[in-house]
C-alpha cells in the first residue's frame, strides 16, 4: 500500500515539476506577452494542482490535506488575477506604441 | 554531496547572481524587480538557516512593502527616465562612487568575516528567562519584553516616516485622501481578488499575530498582511482612502507607540523601569500592546503606500 502511494507521489509531482519546467521554457523562449503569460499559467495551475495532488498522501491529517488544497486554490486565484491584469496592459501597450 | 547543501549552494549563487543583476540593470522598473526576487531568494536563505521569523518579515517587509514602495517610486519617475540619464554624471564622479560603495562592501564583509567565533551572542540569557513572560516564541520575547524599547522606538519611526509621506502634499491637497496606486481602469478582476482574498486575508493576518506568541509570527508580519488587504480594498476601487485629516485615522497611527508609552511610563511609576511589566499580568500586557499595534502597523503601512494626500479636499 505504502508503495502504492510513494509511486503515486513520485509519478504527480514529476508531472507538475514538468509542466514548471515547460512553463519556464516557454516564458524564455515565446515571443510576446500573451503567449508567455499562457506558459506561465500553465505552471501555476497545472505544475501546482499536481504537485499538491502528489502530497496529498502525504498529509498529516485532514487539516494539512485542506491547507495544501487552500494553498492550491490560493495560486489559481492570484495567477489567475495577475495573468489578467497584465494581459490588460499588455493589450493597451501594444495598441498603441 | 546532500541534497540540502546542493540547495544552500544554489540558494547562495543565485542571490549573488540576482543581487549583481540588480546593481547593473540599467532601467529603474528592472532593477525594482530585481531587488524583489533577490528579498525572495534572501527570504529562502532565512528558511535555510531556521530562522523562520526573520525570513517572514524579510517577505513581507524587506521584499514586499518595499518592493512596492519602489514600483511606486520608478513609476513616477518613469516620465523622466529619458531626461535622467541625459544628465548621467561624468565618468570620475562615477568612478568615485563605486569605489566608496565597493569600500563599505568590504568593511561590511571583513566586520562578518572577522566576527570572533563563536560570535559574542546574548541567546543563552534570553533562552534562560523565556518563563518569565509566559510566552513561547523567544524572538516575541526578545521584540516585545527584552527589548521592547527598541520595538517602541520602530513604531514611533513609523509614524514618523508617514509624517514624511504626508509632507510631500501639495498645499490644496492637504487634509484631503491619498489616492492609491492603479485605482483607475484596473477593472472588475482587482474587484473580483479584492472580495475573494480580503476576508481570508484578514483571519491569516489575526492569525499570525496571535501565533506569534508560541510560533514564529508576531505583530509586524500580522499587521503587514492587513495591510496588504486594506490596500487591495482601496486599489481595486471597493472602498475610498480615508481622509488623513479624520481624526479617528491619526487616533489609530499614534496608538501603537502610545499604548507602549503608557505602559512603559506605568513600569516606572509602580515598577522597577521604564517598561517594567508587571509580573503576574506580563502576558496579558503584551498581548494588549501587540494587538494594538498590530492596527497601528497596518494602518501606517497601507497610508505609507497609498502615498501623500492628492485629491481636493471635499467640502
Amino acid at each position: 500500500m505504502s508503495l502504492v502511494r510513494d509511486i503515486f507521489t513520485v509519478v504527480m509531482v514529476a508531472a507538475g515539476a514538468f509542466f514548471f519546467l515547460a512553463g519556464t521554457v516557454g516564458l524564455l523562449r515565446f515571443p510576446d506577452p500573451l503567449t508567455r503569460l499562457h506558459a506561465l499559467t500553465k505552471a501555476d495551475n497545472l505544475g501546482v494542482g499536481l504537485i499538491v495532488l502528489g502530497l496529498l498522501p502525504r498529509a498529516d491529517g485532514p487539516i494539512g490535506a485542506l491547507k495544501l488544497i487552500a494553498v492550491w486554490m490560493f495560486v489559481q486565484a492570484a495567477g489567475a488575477t495577475v495573468s489578467q491584469l497584465i494581459a490588460r496592459a499588455a493589450r493597451r501597450g501594444m495598441s498603441q506604441p | 554531496m546532500t541534497i540540502g547543501f546542493a540547495l544552500d549552494c544554489g540558494v547562495a549563487l543565485l542571490v549573488v547572481a540576482v543581487g549583481g543583476w540588480t546593481i547593473v540593470a540599467r532601467a529603474s522598473f528592472a532593477a525594482v524587480v530585481g531587488f524583489v526576487s533577490f528579498g525572495l531568494l534572501v527570504t529562502l536563505a532565512w528558511v535555510r538557516l531556521a530562522a523562520v521569523d526573520v525570513a517572514l518579515t524579510e517577505a513581507a517587509i524587506g521584499s514586499g512593502l518595499t518592493g512596492a514602495l519602489l514600483l511606486g517610486a520608478a513609476a513616477r519617475l518613469r516620465g523622466n527616465e529619458v531626461a535622467m540619464r541625459a544628465e548621467r554624471p561624468g565618468p570620475a564622479l562615477r568612478i568615485a562612487a563605486g569605489l566608496f560603495a565597493a569600500t563599505v562592501a568590504a568593511a561590511l564583509a571583513a566586520a562578518v568575516l572577522l566576527l570572533p567565533d563563536p560570535a559574542p551572542t546574548l541567546a543563552p540569557a534570553a533562552a534562560a528567562n523565556a518563563g518569565a513572560t509566559g510566552l513561547g516564541n523567544p524572538v516575541t520575547n526578545v521584540l516585545i519584553a527584552f527589548r521592547a524599547i527598541d520595538t517602541m522606538l520602530e513604531k514611533v519611526v513609523l509614524v514618523l516616516a508617514l509624517v514624511g509621506v504626508w509632507s510631500l502634499a501639495a498645499d490644496r491637497g492637504w487634509g484631503a485622501a491619498p489616492s492609491p496606486p492603479c485605482a483607475a481602469g484596473s477593472g472588475d478582476k482587482t474587484a473580483f481578488l479584492a472580495q475573494l482574498l480580503t476576508p481570508i486575508g484578514i483571519v491569516v493576518g489575526i492569525y499570525i499575530l496571535w501565533e506569534g506568541a508560541d510560533n514564529p509570527g508576531g505583530a509586524f508580519q500580522g499587521g503587514t498582511i492587513l495591510a496588504a488587504m486594506w490596500l487591495l480594498v482601496m486599489m481595486a476601487g471597493l472602498a475610498n482612502a480615508p481622509a488623513i485629516s479624520r481624526r479617528s485615522l491619526r487616533l489609530l497611527l499614534i496608538a501603537g507607540p502610545g499604548v507602549f508609552l503608557v505602559v512603559g511610563l506605568g513600569g516606572l511609576w509602580f515598577g522597577a523601569a521604564f517598561l517594567a511589566y508587571p509580573v503576574a499580568h506580563a502576558k496579558a500586557v503584551i498581548l494588549i500592546i501587540e494587538f494594538v499595534m498590530t492596527l497601528t502597523i497596518a494602518a501606517t503601512l497601507a497610508l505609507l503606500l497609498a502615498g501623500p494626500p492628492e485629491r481636493e479636499a471635499s467640502p
